[in-house]
């Protein structure tokens, strides 16, 4: 099963690298990655996609529960959360391809960005089914650049991951 | 208020931190600090012949002396000779802390000469690791780095120390830090009530109960309560291989230590038990054979202070997550004045395991006849009798280590020092020098083997500066004879690579030292060459003993079967 874990760590230098190092360390698996400082400073949130049954996923929360750098982290999915990725994408717009590109944006409540004679610069925010499905839709006029930024999440509700 | 450089700064932690022995090696990044330990006094440095054998000798020293091992090793390969030895510590949870030199802070990633990324390079392998960014912060970070290595489930720590950190000019204020705090670091002290009560009545009214213990008893220092509350119970008790002494061997209650070469009547007890109460040991792969296949009957209690630890092979019933000493003092509490629910079940039981034992008596191996080379077991039996039990006995790796730790009786914890987790070749005569200079007054002895001796015997010209009077039993089979025996066993005696050709003449090498040599042959010289071996406790003597090489280790747990699969001799199996 697919987990999202959000991790409170330590904004120091080799915090990341302990982290990832011991996802291929204990061969777990790491789908999506995610990484950047809180409102304070000295903290980093750091939130992974993992795929792994019940005793794989205690053993890579316990794991990373005992790195030095981790000070709290909770496993999104246990509960009711919120998932949301970020994406950018090049796609070829030449001809009849413009209008269809700006439409299928506008369901998919994405904007275009940036334009040039040749290509729609697409922004869109969801969870990954949803991008994954504006691929797939995409595919088909041309998709040249894909930029994601990986699963970010929190938690729904009064449920507060801090110090 | 005290102006010190960074290098005083490390001289002045290390002794205001109590630090005897700090083993290393010289080189370029490292030399400001070696001229601060220069010029003091109280902080002793060990020159060893190679940067393994510092990390060896600090690891020996921890697990003797029950506090962390200190190394100081210079940037690139002095670092990088080091990982071996910061391995093996970590695999077996023994507190050190490796101080390791690098090149100055703006050559860092240039490529530079003796440049390494330990950090990096370690990260596997270390509890944690720390990077010196200003001088100023050396106090709080070595003190971290002390603080991490010896408490919880302890480990080594590295500390990288770029030479600019050190420079003698620049002087920042010193005040050793009493106490350390980490918000994200909080081992827990103490196990959950609940659980262990409710692990207490389980055990009351077990049938057939076995206690299975490990090193996590030895570092967590348990020992005496572990005692205690088996014997107050009248619980047949097997310790892993890193938990050998924990509780007497000599003991009518101690079944001997499990797993692969573990003892008859242990992995039987094991798998038609009913209760496993496991006690800082992980359920490792040499413990458990197939864990599909492990313990079908049992329910099972796991007691250890790293919850990564609990569950991760094998799933425990009861898991509780504390240190072994405090989970086995309310224990101990709770069982006080209670009866065992099924004593009749239990005295059924001890006639069961009795049996086991009848079943092996005296067939453990077959002694050599007068005039025939000497088993290798008969040495480490005939060791024992001459020191009595009590000597502190270090190992390398392979048949040598499983037989000193079959036919050796160890009556106390922290004797038998050996690399159970990493099983490091080259280990034991370092890590017999880093006890012996903690126990002067007492036997310290390496059994050890032609090739394992081999991979550290630079060593000796340490032992010859520092006047360091280990003993070194040589079992010489001219073989590496566990990998022989793997061959004999699954390669149809193709002995590819583990004869050993062109041995030296251990003799000669040995008194180029200076030191005593004395070889044994047969049976008949070997106790008085044991006795002059052992005669004076400063003096280093390698007694060279030529063994069987034809020897196998028995029992061996059949690979992929139960515990109680096992080949009990070259024709027997269960």
């Amino acid at each position: 099963m697919r987990h999202i874990i959000s991790i409170l760590m330590e904004n120091e230098p080799g915090a990341l690298s302990r982290v990832v190092g011991l996802f291929s360390q204990r061969n777990f698996n790491i789908e999506t990655l995610n990484v950047a400082p809180t409102e304070d400073p000295s903290l980093s949130r750091l939130t992974v996609t993992t795929i792994g049954d019940d005793r794989v996923i205690e053993q890579i929360t316990k794991h990373l529960n005992k790195l030095i750098d981790v000070v709290k982290l909770v496993d999104l999915t246990e509960g009711n959360h919120i998932e949301r990725e970020l994406m950018l994408v090049k796609v070829k717009a030449i001809g009849a391809a413009r209008d269809e590109v700006k439409r299928t944006a506008d369901i998919f409540r994405a904007q275009v960005v940036d334009v040039t004679p040749n290509l729609y610069t697409v922004q869109i925010t969801g969870d990954a089914v949803k991008l994954d499905a504006f691929l797939q839709a995409m595919a088909p006029i041309g998709i040249l650049e894909v930029a994601r930024t990986g699963v970010s999440g929190i938690a729904r509700g009064d449920k507060v991951l801090s110090l | 208020m005290e102006l010190l450089s960074g290098a005083d700064m490390i001289a002045r932690f290390l002794q205001d931190e109590g630090v005897e022995y700090i083993y290393g090696y010289p080189g370029g990044a490292a030399l400001h600090i070696y001229d601060a330990l220069f010029r003091q006094d109280k902080v002793k440095h060990i020159l060893v012949r190679h940067e393994q054998a510092a990390t060896h000798a600090a690891d020996g020293y921890a697990r003797a002396a029950g506090k962390p091992g200190v190394v100081l090793v210079t940037s690139g390969p002095g670092a990088t000779n080091a990982v071996t030895g910061i391995a093996t510590a970590y695999m077996d949870s023994i507190p050190m802390v490796v101080l390791c030199g690098q090149v100055m802070s703006h050559l860092i990633g240039d490529d530079a000469f003796q440049e390494t990324d330990i950090i990096g390079v370690t990260r596997p392998i270390v509890k944690h690791s720390f990077s010196i960014r200003h001088p100023s912060e050396i106090p709080e970070v070595l003190k971290k780095a002390f603080h991490l290595a010896a408490t919880g489930r302890p480990g080594p720590v590295v500390v990288d120390i770029p030479k600019d950190m050190t420079a003698p000019t620049e002087r920042y204020e010193y005040v050793y830090p009493k106490k350390v705090k980490m918000r994200s670091y909080n081992p827990v002290t103490r196990g959950h009530t609940g659980q262990i009560k409710k692990a207490v009545d389980m055990i009351l009214k077990a049938k057939r109960p076995v206690f299975y213990t490990g090193g996590g008893v030895v570092t967590g220092k348990a020992s005496e309560g572990l005692t205690n509350l088996v014997k107050q119970l009248g619980y047949p008790i097997t310790t892993t291989l890193m938990g050998i002494g924990a509780y007497p061997q000599g003991d009518d209650q101690c079944l001997g230590w499990l797993g692969m070469h573990g003892s008859y009547e242990s992995n039987m007890a094991m798998h038609h038990a009913d209760l496993i109460i496991a006690i800082g040991a992980r359920f490792d792969d040499r413990v458990t054979n197939n864990t599909s296949k492990f313990c079908p009957t049992a329910k099972i209690i796991h007691v250890d202070v790293d919850p990564s630890s609990v569950s991760k092979t094998v799933r425990a019933d009861v898991p509780i997550v504390g240190p072994a000493s405090s989970v086995i003092n309310e224990m101990i509490s709770l069982v006080q004045g209670k009866e065992i629910a099924n004593p009749e079940a239990v005295s059924a039981w001890w006639q069961q395991i009795n049996g086991w034992r009848a079943e092996r008596e005296g067939k453990l191996y077959e002694s050599s006849k007068p005039g025939e080379v000497l088993k290798p077991q008969e040495v480490v039996e005939a060791l024992c009798r001459v020191t009595r039990g009590e000597a502190f006995v270090t190992t390398d790796v392979g048949q040598h280590q499983m037989f000193a730790a079959q036919y050796y009786k160890f009556e106390k914890p922290n004797r038998l020092i050996t690399s159970g987790g990493l099983g490091t070749m080259g280990f034991g005569f370092p890590a017999a020098m880093g006890i012996k200079q903690n126990y002067p007054d007492d036997d310290v002895v390496c059994v050890t083997g032609e090739g394992s001796f081999q991979m550290m015997m630079q060593e000796l010209s340490t032992c010859k500066q520092y006047g360091i009077g280990v003993k070194i039993v040589n079992l010489n089979n001219a073989s590496l004879g566990m990998v022989r025996q793997w061959q004999d066993l699954n390669y149809k005696s193709r002995h590819a690579n583990s004869y050993m050709e062109s041995l030296p003449d251990f003799h000669l090498l040995i008194e180029a030292y200076g030191f005593t040599a004395i070889t044994v042959n047969t049976l008949d010289e070997l106790d008085a060459a044991l006795e002059r071996t052992f005669a004076d406790k400063h003096e280093l003597v390698f007694l060279d003993v030529k063994v069987d090489p034809h020897e196998h280790v028995y029992p061996m747990q059949v690979p992929l079967g139960s515990m109680r699969d096992m080949l009990l001799s070259k024709t027997e199996r269960t």
